[in-house]
């Protein structure tokens, strides 16, 4: 990246050439730092420490990305977006990935041109009420004040799933979860509603987490997912199999734990693939041999990065669900590295 | 014939464009202008470059799409299947009613504050000062912020109105309920009711209006019309005469008998507000993002408000209060006739822009949730379309035109009490 | 019998002033209880005083500045017997996350480098603000901007003094061409020279230097920038570039050609007429596509453009006003004396109406350091961003007062001390005038 300062009367000004259609594996490689997309806060899924370093489920994703393209899982600068302004700052080149718990839609792929490269986590938006309210169907909702996360698609989700069903119900749009949890907490809403991860990692550090139930609808799909920009395929493959490496590694058996033993040689050879002792899969996509092995022990498989994250083990308690392998009865399916 | 008249023309020089002053000040602006040209053809072409690289064309086409969102406060009738421009009139409309309400109460509020902060009594005197400091020097956003969180944490959600021994009790002999989710107030209710007129078919810009208010409005001014024609022939006879007519009883009553007709015809009652289901139905439902952003900036300008009135009462030479009570005039006409004339001329100007700039806070409205036109328009219409470029240029426009108006007028009114200087 | 005298000879012992009239309870009578009115309002006021004080510092005691998470503030006050959703503060996730607030993501090792470079605003600055500064101080206000700007992005040290030497080749194509051509070509050229060193040959120039002598600090990205320090940053940068912005628009409006009025006057009313919240989203989302195909200024760049911009028509209106103040006699004067357009500007008009415009500018500044909140909109991590940040990390979930209202304490220190100042110096120029 050429890059030339030149400060202005009195301000420093740093312009570099960064939008480009293709190419951005070496804009990435030139600038040694990721730039990557996510949200402004959202529990459990990405928020600063004290210290100022990024934690989360989809920051975990960015990592991952860093390590296996730059050989280190700190290199990347986290931009945090807000639902309007994450797709232009994916467009105008300003990140090279956006992971923030995005839902991927025909229109999103389509229209606002796109490349999802796969799913990090299957959601679907629900809702939660206080027990005391004695609700057990979002069908008994009739008149409720609904607390909703703008700036996703959770609102028109929401505006189909009444008009569909016939019940009115009062909208409360509100930006942050902070200040969803807060309203619905108070009373000022019967009802929260957004992703079902959201809801139950909210859930998980009210002070009585059992005095709230999640009703059984699910009345969306939504696919979160890491998305690059559209023209970029080398990019969006390198991000699309990073995803999977993680994915794979947890269905094969690989964690942060055992990798350096097994990054010897297996007898496995998918695993050998995946770890680059065997194939040259990591010259495919234009990095080297140990690409999947540095993007797995950034912060382990798929598996590790979800039970760190938002996992039972956490305060969020996230059960793996729709996203056990597809072994143990899940979605998540990685096509062979091979 | 053609003798005296021209001076010797001198050829002209290219350097006579620079050098004088005939020609010069054409060279700065013709310069000038084509600068500014070549800049927005410069603009006007890189967005047409990217837009290309980034395959999307600007179009409005949006618009006339259906929102697919809901939206809590509609001032005219609205359902998430009708368009973008439907949704961003909505937001308009609610931006214009949180503006209005919040530079009524932060003028009652401002002159209040104002004149307390002049007050002899210690104690309030220094309260006020320490309102006025408070709230000018933090962040109107963060004072938003904190005013809904405080209705919100403070005030009984509608579930403490439950039961046996509800924790909470509406007010006024039932007729408020103070919530968390807002207030809920009567609402006027008529039972002949003329019926409304639709008007604009389906169009983004349909209205509804309702005969019932148009009636009562009419008989309304022609009472306040009738009083002022009583008024002014009370006041010819008091100059033809000396004596003035009583007339107090008259004025009242042609404003207060007929529109009391009226609404006994139409039969006007109050709809109260009653706790059922989840929430409180019937009445008027005042919500909380509303009640605290009209709150929040009635509260910040306020302070700068009292500053303007404190500053216009002070600035008012104490000789003209004298000079009036020397020509005999009560405190009461003094105040009305001397100081506060003048002290509004020192007022007026900074007013305006405190209401502009109440006005375009109200665009924080999305801290609360509030669906104003950047709610709508620059918000969930943005959000969902991706379309920037037009709903961006479109929400600024319109501000824009809503400022330019509001100056417009209040400047003409500015100059209508201005003193003429000599 | 006429020995009487009516007449008192000597004077009587002066009595004490009535108890009601002198000390404490004179004091309240004259001040909180002179009439019914008054009595109402005084004990109103004292209620509002109580029921205030005793609500916000039964909360605000709270012995849990230690506390790591907020179910372990719970735990404290559980254990104190206080119970309840308000049974008291959280000072914990204050005192884990101030420097957070205060410094962003900025390096923790690099602190140092944001205090000093607010050091040197503060006494780059101090010869302007205080009349009593030292004078040679003066000579330091040209260098401060590149000063700061360098300790706070870092880099290598060539930058800011190549762009430095901007203004001397500026100087230096002034002398020099009005010398040959006359001066208003030299004014023309400098302008034209700083333009062409500092887009065309700056970069090259730094690089050249910086390769042979590699002199600077770690370069810090303007996206660590956060909290405090990115409000205050903002704010100062824009206040500073939009002075003279505001001062070649203000002259701009009162001009006689039309063309440049109508274009001045178009620019003041348009920024001044959307809100601010519009043109960060312009930043955030349009500047960008408005640029040539390949260019791209980080956010923080492109929201100081915009905040410029914004601050750059406020100050336009204030230095109007400043001008408009000015007796019309001055102007005559400078005329008199056969001064041309720029030098009675220069030498007449603009130091005494920039004098008159100070406190105006003051407020103009702490109008835009308030307004930098609403970046926190557009997603950038000021300290209301921040606090959405701290509340989404799972120890701090649900926390509300603490930090807003450590948020908003600080604001109040920042602008309130600088509204004293600007109060300090309107009645410095009052007692100037008469």
């Amino acid at each position: 990246m050429k890059k030339s300062v030149f400060l202005g009367a009195l301000t420093l000004a740093s312009m570099g050439a960064g939008v480009a259609a293709a190419a951005t594996l070496d804009d990435v490689k030139a600038r040694g730092k990721l730039n990557c997309g996510v949200t402004t806060g959202l529990v459990g899924f990405a928020a600063p420490d004290a210290n100022g370093v990024w934690e989360g489920f989809d920051v975990a994703v960015c990592r991952a990305v860093a390590a296996a393209v730059l050989g280190d899982p700190m290199a990347v600068e986290f931009v945090p977006t807000t639902g309007k302004t994450r797709f232009t700052a994916l467009a105008s080149g300003e990140i090279d990935m956006l992971a923030r718990n995005t839902t991927w839609t025909f229109s999103r792929d389509v229209d606002l041109k796109f490349d999802f490269v796969g799913v990090n986590y299957y959601d679907g938006q629900g809702f939660m009420v206080p027990k005391e309210l004695g609700v057990s169907s979002a069908k008994e909702l009739d008149g409720a004040t609904v607390c909703i996360q703008t700036g996703t698609t959770t609102e028109l989700n929401l505006a189909d799933f009444f008009r569909a069903n016939n019940i009115s119900y009062e909208p409360v749009p509100i930006e942050t979860n902070a200040e969803a949890q807060q309203q619905y907490l108070a009373g000022a809403c019967d009802v929260y509603t957004t992703d079902a991860s959201g809801l139950a990692a909210t859930r998980a550090t009210f002070e009585d987490p059992s005095a709230h139930v999640l009703l059984p609808e699910i009345i969306s799909k939504e696919p979160l997912g890491p998305l690059v920009r559209h023209g970029d395929n080398e990019w969006g493959d390198i991000v699309r199999w990073t995803l999977n490496a993680l994915i794979s590694a947890e269905e094969l058996g690989v964690t942060s734990a055992n990798i350096g033993e097994l990054s010897a040689g297996t007898n496995n050879p998918e695993v050998n693939r995946l770890l680059g002792t065997e194939g040259n899969l990591g010259e495919m996509l234009g990095l080297d041999a140990e690409w999947a092995k540095r993007a797995i022990m950034a912060g382990g498989n798929y598996g590790e990065v979800f039970e760190k994250n938002i996992g039972e083990a956490t305060p969020i308690g996230l059960a793996r669900g729709l996203n056990a392998q597809w072994t143990d009865g899940g979605l998540l399916y990685s096509p062979p590295f091979r | 014939m053609t003798t005296l008249t021209d001076p010797p023309r001198e050829s002209f020089k290219l350097s006579m464009l620079i050098y004088d002053t005939r020609y010069r000040s054409l060279t700065i602006q013709i310069v000038a202008l084509i600068g500014f040209l070549l800049l927005i053809g410069w603009l006007i072409g890189n967005t047409a470059q990217n837009l290309a690289d980034l395959g999307k064309e600007p179009s409005f086409g949006f618009l006339a799409e259906p929102a697919g969102y809901d939206i809590n406060q509609r001032l005219l009738d609205y359902n998430s299947q009708d368009s973008h421009l439907r949704a961003g009139l909505i937001g308009l409309l609610n931006t214009l009613l949180v503006a209005v309400l919040g530079c009524i109460t932060a003028t009652v509020l401002g002159v209040v504050i104002g004149v307390l902060r002049l007050s002899k009594n210690w104690l309030v005197a220094r309260l006020m000062t320490i309102y006025v400091e408070m709230f000018r020097n933090v962040p109107v956003l963060l004072w938003i912020v904190f005013t809904m969180a405080i209705l919100i944490e403070t005030l009984p959600a509608p579930r403490a109105f439950r039961g046996e021994n509800p924790e909470a009790s509406m007010m006024l002999s039932d007729s408020v309920a103070v919530t968390n989710r807002g207030v809920y107030i009567p609402e006027p209710l008529f039972s002949n009711s003329l019926g409304n007129v639709h008007l604009f078919g389906e169009s983004a810009i349909r209205f509804d209006v309702s005969l019932d208010l148009i009636a009562f409005l009419a008989v309304l001014m022609a009472g306040f019309w009738v009083s002022a024609w009583i008024k002014r022939r009370a006041d010819r006879i008091q100059e033809e005469t000396g004596d003035r007519p009583t007339t107090w009883w008259q004025r009242i009553a042609v404003v207060v008998v007929p529109t009391g007709i009226l609404l006994t015809v139409l039969g006007f009652h109050l709809g109260y507000p009653e706790l059922k289901g989840f929430n409180f139905s019937g009445g008027i439902h005042l919500r909380n993002s509303l009640i605290a952003l009209w709150l929040a900036l009635s509260l910040y300008t306020a302070a700068f408000i009292a500053e303007i009135v404190r500053a216009g009462i002070m600035a008012i030479n104490k000789g003209q209060t004298e000079a009036a009570s020397a020509l005999g005039l009560s405190p009461r006409r003094t105040m009305s006739l001397v100081i506060l004339p003048q002290a509004l001329r020192v007022i007026i100007p900074p007013l305006i822009s405190n209401y502009l700039n109440l006005t375009k806070n109200s665009s924080l409205a999305i801290a609360v949730g509030y669906m104003d036109l950047t709610g709508t328009l620059m918000g969930i219409t943005l959000n969902q379309t991706g379309r920037e470029l037009e709903t961006v240029l479109m929400g600024m426009l319109v501000y824009l035109t809503i400022s330019l108006s509001i100056s417009a007028v209040m400047n003409w009114y500015n100059n209508r009490v201005k003193l003429v200087e000599r | 019998m006429s020995d009487i005298s009516f007449v008192r000879t000597e004077m009587l012992p002066e009595q004490d002033p009535p108890a009601s009239t002198v000390g404490l309870i004179g004091w309240l009578r004259e001040n909180l209880f002179s009439g019914w009115f008054n009595s109402i309002l005084s004990l109103v006021s004292i209620y509002v005083i109580y029921v205030i004080l005793s609500g916000l510092l039964s909360w605000a005691i709270s012995p849990t500045w230690g506390a790591h998470s907020l179910n372990e503030c719970r735990e404290i006050l559980a254990g104190l017997g206080r119970e309840g959703h308000y049974a008291g503060a959280c000072w914990g996730v204050i005192s884990e996350r101030w420097l957070q607030l205060m410094f962003g993501f900025y390096p923790p090792e690099h602190y140092w480098r944001v205090i000093l470079a607010f050091v040197l605003v503060g006494v780059g600055l101090a010869p302007v603000l205080f009349d009593k500064a030292p004078r040679a101080l003066l000579w330091f206000t040209p260098i401060f901007p590149f000063a700061v700007a360098w300790l706070l992005w870092g880099g290598t040290i060539w930058g800011p003094l190549v762009a430095m030497a901007g203004f001397v080749v500026g100087y230096f194509a002034y002398r020099f061409v009005s010398g040959i051509a006359g001066g208003l070509l030299g004014i023309i050229a400098a302008f034209a020279a700083p333009v062409i060193w500092w887009l065309f040959l700056a970069g090259p120039v730094a690089g050249a230097l910086g390769a042979i002598l590699p002199i600077g600090i770690e370069a810090v990205e303007s996206r660590q920038f956060g909290g405090f320090m990115l409000s205050v940053t903002i704010g100062i940068t824009a206040i500073l570039i939009s002075l003279p912005l505001g001062i070649v628009l203000a002259l701009g409006r009162q001009s006689n050609l039309f063309i440049v009025k109508a274009l001045c006057v178009g620019f003041i009313e348009f920024i001044r007429g959307v809100p601010l919240i519009t043109l960060l989203f312009v930043a955030s989302t349009l500047l960008n596509i408005f640029m040539p195909p390949g260019t791209n200024f980080d956010i923080i760049l492109r929201v100081i453009i915009m905040v410029t911009l914004f601050a750059a028509a406020y100050m336009a209106e204030v230095i109007r006003g400043g001008l408009a103040a000015l007796p019309k006699g001055q102007y005559e004067g400078a005329d008199s004396l056969g001064l041309n357009y720029w030098q009675a500007q220069r030498l007449i008009i603009m130091p005494q109406a920039l004098k008159i415009s100070i406190p105006g500018i003051v407020s103009t500044f702490i109008g835009v350091f308030k307004d930098t909140t609403l970046v926190s909109i557009i997603g950038l991590l000021d300290p209301l961003g921040l606090s959405n940040a701290i509340r989404a990390d799972t120890n701090w979930n649900g926390i509300v007062w603490e930090i807003y209202g450590f948020i908003a304490l600080v604001f109040f220190i920042f602008c309130f001390s600088m509204s004293r100042y600007s109060m300090y110096l309107e009645r410095k120029l009052q007692t100037g005038h008469h």
